[in-house]
């Protein structure tokens, strides 16, 4: 994530970027043959092909294809029979959907909200002097690049309501704690605070890197200014990573709308809770592969995707407001 | 967390387009020892492989030319890779089957009948476990040649019955006798958090399926159309575990969620197991083996196990269909399933050829296992579909176990959307 990628908007940019810029802009503005026609001829699309291939066959092409199946009712073993929005008539129907996307929406809050603490902590690890500062960076980035489920069985151990330390912590101050990954609405929520947990090293790397990008100048001027390290935090320092926390909000919020194998991991199959509990993608798996009406799940997966989708088109539109690229 | 919602579509599309290049060809003629063919077999367990092995070892000194491959998939993907091969028509030639999926291929034209095997001699269904037989058969054919076979009895700890003033358990026992007992034990040891059962109470098979066949009830009607849920009889049987979990007999759904039934009582913290065969193995190795033994299911109006056993089947689309035909008889032979049972693989469906298994605990009673196999088991209950209704059984029976719905309600609405799935298949 860098800082400069909207620095063509620029009004007033850091001194020092002034020369490079302006010979890119001249260059720019020197058309050659070829550009004066708008077409850099064949070479171009030759590199982007093998994406192109990949992108084309393995995403674009399934996605229209889940699309039709949503209009099918496939049979366990291929043989689709074309029966109109009568999938997407069941999902309306059906509770578990609703109750799903809810407890999706939940999951996802709750990630977002690790975004704060990401940058918090983020800028604590960048205190200049600090020492161990890699250390630390490492330490934050590891439950990221763990396994979800090994992460999610450690956490089983330590939520679990009889023997868990949690509890046991909890007993000392005299609370008697609930079993958190059994118990409806608890266990969402208990779910959300590993996926919080574990994706906080990846928004403490990129806002990390962000935060080394501000020059110290500013600090400097400000701190001539009289102004407060809280001042400097919430007035320099916030504004500045502004494109980085577009881009960790973005991530997070698609990762947390495809929501399932920590909550599979944590919650197990034999849990009272599970119906209450499910997220989108764990009833897609369900109707997909244990029920086998993929027509159906076809239609969750569309569902999931026009969600996301929406989210994500309203976050670009919002971005306006508060994105600041320097 | 993206994996998943990337790579479905994928498989889909991947089963799409396989099905439109498929070469099965029939070969109708007979194995001789002189016969070539290289065939794959498709399994999930890994600990049985060493066992499988030397099966197919023995297999090779009768037909030196037919190659078995072994694949192993684990059990987690193995229905779902299952279920692509089959879409694509490139099934492993011999597999393994389990009763709750066996209708649903063998229903779509997936798996070889075996009768021409049974007409011509080779195979001898009187050989194995009736049930077994009936339970890979569909429409009057018989397609899976049983392999091994589980029921479910009542192990117990010693030492904990000793220190609650229990008598230990015997082939007697009512209902009203375990219930009993099981109380006790969580009364006398509640300071030490012991109780007096554990169980799975997600799925029937180690627990209610037997208390509602026990009761005199049904799951699912013979002919597999209905429900047997708004039975009296089979309410009575769920009736059994929510009022264990009631007086605090049996630990919550939520402790048993939270800690696995086997581990609460690998732990003696239960002084009751109701689980099956496939438990030997893990309780030989527990810490507590020795205070461990096993009895008979107590019995309501009349005594009761369900019995569940794998299969081993051939594909339909086979290109070798012969050898794999002549690789499935050689193991439903006795041979080949005292070998199995030997080595401690499974406790074979040949009647008569269970004795290794007998002896492979000694201070185990197992006879227990077999005595119940061959007196009282009820098959497995299966449909075309059935993880279509057994999801509606983990759905709504929570409810009636956590005591947050009565037993009758529950067992009510279950009854009419297993009634709706069923009437789908």
């Amino acid at each position: 994530m860098s800082l400069r990628t909207g620095s063509t908007r620029g009004e007033s940019p850091a001194p020092t970027d002034r020369p490079v810029r302006r010979s890119d802009a001249k260059r720019r503005m020197a058309p050659g043959k070829s550009n004066a026609k708008g077409f850099d001829g064949y070479w171009p699309w030759l590199f982007v092909l093998p994406t192109l291939f990949g992108v084309l066959g393995f995403y674009i092409w399934p996605i229209i294809q889940t699309g039709y199946l949503s209009f099918t009712e496939t049979g366990p073993f291929s043989g689709e029979e074309f029966v109109g929005i009568e999938n997407y008539q069941t999902m309306l129907a059906d509770g578990n959907v609703g109750q799903a996307l809810v407890n999706t929406l939940v999951y996802t809050v709750i990630v977002l909200a690790g975004i704060p603490i990401a940058l918090l902590m983020a800028n604590l690890v960048n205190q200049p002097g600090l020492r161990f500062a890699s250390f630390y960076r490492v330490l934050f980035f590891m439950p990221y690049i763990a396994m979800p489920t090994a992460v999610a069985l450690v956490w089983r151990m330590i939520y679990n309501g009889d023997f868990g330390i949690l509890n046991w912590m909890l007993s000392l101050g005299g609370i008697d704690g609930p079993y958190w990954t059994s118990t409806p609405g608890f266990a969402i929520v208990s779910v959300g605070v590993v996926g919080m947990w574990a994706s906080l090293g990846f928004g403490i790397i990129i806002l990390g890197a962000a935060l080394k990008n501000i020059s110290p100048d500013y600090y400097e001027a400000a701190q001539l200014d009289g102004a407060t390290k809280w001042k400097q935090f919430t007035s320099i320092t916030v504004p500045l990573v502004t494109p980085s926390l577009f881009f960790v909000t973005i991530i997070s919020v698609i990762n947390g709308f495809q929501l399932f194998d920590l909550l599979y991991a944590i919650m197990g199959q034999y849990n009272p809770a599970l119906v209450q509990s499910q997220s989108l993608v764990y009833i897609f798996y369900n109707q997909a592969f244990i029920q086998n009406d993929r027509g159906y799940a076809a239609a969750i997966g569309m569902l999931i995707l026009v969600v996301i989708g929406i989210v994500t088109f309203f976050q670009f539109r919002m971005q306006k407001k508060w994105v600041n690229y320097v | 967390m993206r994996r998943i919602t990337r790579l479905a579509p994928l498989v889909l599309v991947a089963a799409l387009a396989l099905t439109s290049c498929s070469a099965p060809s029939a070969s109708d003629e007979a194995v001789t020892a002189d016969s070539e063919a290289s065939i794959s077999y498709a399994i999930w367990d890994e600990n049985q492989v060493p066992a499988l092995e030397a099966n197919i070892a023995a297999f090779n000194e009768i037909y030196p030319n037919i190659e078995v491959t072994i694949d192993i998939t684990p059990w987690a993907q193995y229905w779902t890779k299952l279920q692509t091969q089959a879409s694509g028509d490139t099934l492993p030639d011999v597999f393994w089957m389990n009763g709750p999926n066996f209708q649903l291929y063998a229903a779509n034209d997936q798996l070889e009948p075996m009768t021409n095997l049974i007409d011509d001699g080779d195979v001898d269904p009187a050989n194995y476990v009736e049930v077994l037989n009936d339970l890979y058969s569909f429409d009057n054919e018989q397609y899976g040649m049983p392999k091994d076979f589980d029921t479910v009895a009542l192990w117990y700890n010693k030492a904990i019955l000793a220190e609650a003033g229990v008598e230990i358990p015997n082939d007697t026992w009512t209902w009203q006798d375990f219930q009993t007992a099981a109380k006790t034990v969580s009364d006398n040891l509640a300071d030490q958090g012991v109780y007096g059962v554990a169980t799975g109470l997600t799925g029937g098979q180690e627990g209610y399926y037997n208390t509602i066949l026990q009761a005199g009830g049904s799951i699912i009607s013979a002919d597999g159309t209905t429900s047997g849920y708004d039975d009296p009889k089979t309410i009575r049987g769920l009736q059994f575990w929510a009022d264990l979990i009631a007086d605090g007999s049996s630990p919550s759904l939520q402790q048993l969620s939270d800690t696995p039934h086997n581990a609460w009582f690998t732990s003696s913290k239960t002084a009751f197991f109701w689980s099956g065969t496939w438990s030997v193995a893990e309780l030989a190795a527990a810490s507590n083996t020795f205070d461990l033994n096993v009895a008979p299911l107590p019995q309501d109006e009349k005594q009761a196990t369900v019995i569940h056993g794998l299969a081993n089947v051939v594909s339909a689309n086979s290109e070798h269909k012969a050898a794999a035909q002549a690789f499935q008889v050689y193991l439903g032979s006795e041979e080949a399933q005292t070998l199995q049972a030997e080595m401690g693989a499974a406790n074979p469906a040949f009647i008569g050829a269970g004795q290794a298994f007998l002896d492979s605990v000694e201070h185990f009673d197992l006879e227990v296992f077999i005595d119940e196999a061959d007196n009282y088991a009820y098959p497995f209950p299966v449909s075309k579909d059935t993880a279509a209704w057994t999801t509606i059984e983990n759905e709504l029976l929570p409810q009636a176990f956590s005591g947050t719905r009565t037993v009758e309600d529950v067992a009510d609405e279950l009854a009419t959307r297993m009634n709706e799935a069923l009437a789908q298949e």
